[in-house]
């Protein structure tokens, strides 16, 4: 038996204009998956998330996600009027939503910054309150868009780590739309790319977490980037294995 | 009166430093011993201009008979009555044309095309309707005032980022409390600065309508004053009115640090 599934996009299609962005797209996502979109820039992927979080029309005979669904935006989108607390409860129904809204913020180490305005916060600070703004939802479907593309590199591991936790403590199903492979494979259950207005690749990641170390994370790294187009597999940092010759595209002869 | 909806952060008149230190208390200082040494040698005739202290000596004896605090208490009245009208009409445009296309469609052209027209040129029309009571006096005012305050918040509420509302509405905000959570904070700013300029201009047309046979209030005394040549009378009024425009400023800024207390500039200081 097939298990439950939390997003099902049949055949869906989107134009703006006369350029066709997805077209006849399927895609499935499973209860508490953690699913990553790749793909090059302007391939869609923002457009695929804002049809599954409702900000686009869509038919719903083709676009079925839960309702109790959240995003986090590239930008924190954190209203700067509103206390970090304010920002996080926006919206919530039911009563103690001051006590839901510190939970959330203690989860993502912020239960220092709940007084304080938006505009004093870090750049990783404000995506934690994103992160937190969505997760108070107790959301089934969690919608990122590149996330951690502006943070710093250092900040952006702490991140992988506590997305990675917080995901297991509440089980959503996740849609991590990136740019970074690696991020991609240290993740996600399934990592997608988007090319041509479909889902052009699937790979699953059936590696045990963390995955950084593992041999096969390699060969999956290069499959994919296959699929975006980029042809040199060690172009990017990779960790040459100890005192191999990596040559590169440029015929520099790196240690 | 052209530019009346400006950037908000453009405009912020940056009020002179008054420290003993930095010598500006100089200058006018020396006016005001020349301006004295003037009119002891009678270089400067009391009828066209009345010695700081005599100007000094006839503001105490105003304050002290209560005459000055009475009419200025009229003259008050006037602006802060035009002043709420305006405001109140002035909102509520801006809200209906803000807040939906329809009516930007219906009221927007009237009031590009109203502020074209200098408000103080209605005086005439306005006297020729309402007679010279009160209500020309605090229908120009209000007049006046309409028009800075629907530009801005107008402007500010067009201007509130869009990406910030479709984040609130994707977090479950909708109708009333978008606009009262998302739209309206948004649209503060802009206000405030309208605020600002339709206090200035409620100023300044309470000057040229109490020109209009008032019995009371700061104009009044001034055609009193004319009419028995008291030219300290007049510079007393005239210190009344900056201090007034002066204290309309005051109140904004001291408005504009509290409800924007989350601005990057606010915080900072
Ligand atoms: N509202 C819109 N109106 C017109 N065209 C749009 C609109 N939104 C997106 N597009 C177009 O759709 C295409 C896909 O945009 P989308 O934002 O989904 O790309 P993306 O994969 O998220 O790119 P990136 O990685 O750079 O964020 C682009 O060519 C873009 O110009
Ligand atoms: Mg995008």
């Amino acid at each position: 038996m097939a298990p439950p599934v939390a997003v099902s996009i049949r055949d869906f299609t989107r134009r703006f204009g006369d350029t066709t962005v997805l077209r006849n797209l399927n895609l499935e996502i499973g209860q508490g998956e953690f699913v990553a979109l790749l793909g090059r820039s302007g391939s869609g992927k923002t457009t695929l998330l804002r049809t599954l979080a409702g900000l686009d029309p869509a038919d719903r005979e083709q676009v079925v996600s839960p309702s109790a669904r959240a995003i986090v935006f590239q930008d924190a989108r954190l209203l700067p009027w509103k206390k970090v607390w304010r920002n996080v409860a926006i919206g919530l129904p039911g009563r103690d939503t001051r006590a839901r809204a510190e939970a959330a913020l203690t989860e993502v180490e912020l239960s220092h910054h709940l007084d304080v305005w938006p505009a004093t916060l870090s750049g990783g600070e404000a995506q934690r309150v994103a992160l937190a703004r969505a997760l108070v939802r107790e959301p089934a479907l969690l919608l990122l868009d590149e996330p951690f593309a502006a943070v710093d590199a250092l900040t952006r591991l702490r991140m992988h780590e506590l997305v990675l936790a917080l995901w297991r403590r509440h089980a959503p199903a996740v849609l991590l739309v990136t740019h970074d492979v690696d991020e991609a494979i240290t993740l996600a259950d399934r990592v997608l790319v988007l090319d041509q207005g479909r889902i052009a690749a699937e790979e699953r990641i059936a590696l045990p977490r963390p995955r950084e170390a593992d041999p096969q994370f390699q060969a999956i790294r290069s499959r994919l980037l296959a699929h975006l187009g980029v042809t040199a597999p060690g172009a990017k940092e990779t960790p040459p294995a100890e005192g191999a010759l990596v040559a590169f595209p440029t015929g520099e002869i790196v240690t | 009166m052209s530019v009346l909806a400006a950037e908000p952060r453009s405009i912020r008149l940056s009020a002179p430093k008054w420290r003993l230190r930095t010598g500006r208390w100089l200058s006018p200082a020396l006016l005001l011993v020349l301006w004295e040494l003037g009119s002891r040698t009678g270089v400067i005739p009391t009828r066209v201009l009345a010695a700081p202290s005599v100007v000094a000596q006839t503001l105490w004896s105003m304050i002290v008979s209560g005459e000055l605090a009475s009419n200025l208490a009229v003259s008050l009245a006037r602006a802060a009555a035009g002043l709420a009208i305006g405001l109140v009409v002035g909102v509520a445009l801006a809200l209906v044309a803000g807040l939906s296309r329809r009516g930007e469609t219906g009221v927007d052209p009237l009031m590009q095309l109203g502020r074209t027209l200098p408000s103080l040129a209605l005086t005439p029309l306005f006297i020729v309707w309402f007679g010279i009571g009160e209500t020309p006096k605090i229908t120009l005012i209000a007049v006046a005032t309409v028009f800075p305050i629907y530009l801005n918040l107008f402007a500010g509420i067009r201007g509130v980022d869009a990406k910030l509302i479709e984040a609130a509405r994707s977090f479950g905000l909708s109708g009333w409390q978008l606009i009262v959570h998302a739209i309206l904070p948004g649209a503060l700013p802009s206000f405030l600065v309208g605020l600002r300029y339709a206090l200035g201009v409620a100023v300044l047309v309470l000057v040229v309508a109490e020109q209009i046979n008032a019995s009371a209030g700061l104009g009044y005394l001034i055609n009193n004053a004319r009419d028995f040549m008291r030219t300290d009378v007049i510079v007393v009024c005239l210190l009344v009115y900056a201090t007034l425009g002066l204290s309309a400023d005051l109140i904004v800024r001291a408005l504009e640090a509290r409800a924007l207390a989350w601005r990057t500039s606010f915080l900072k200081s």
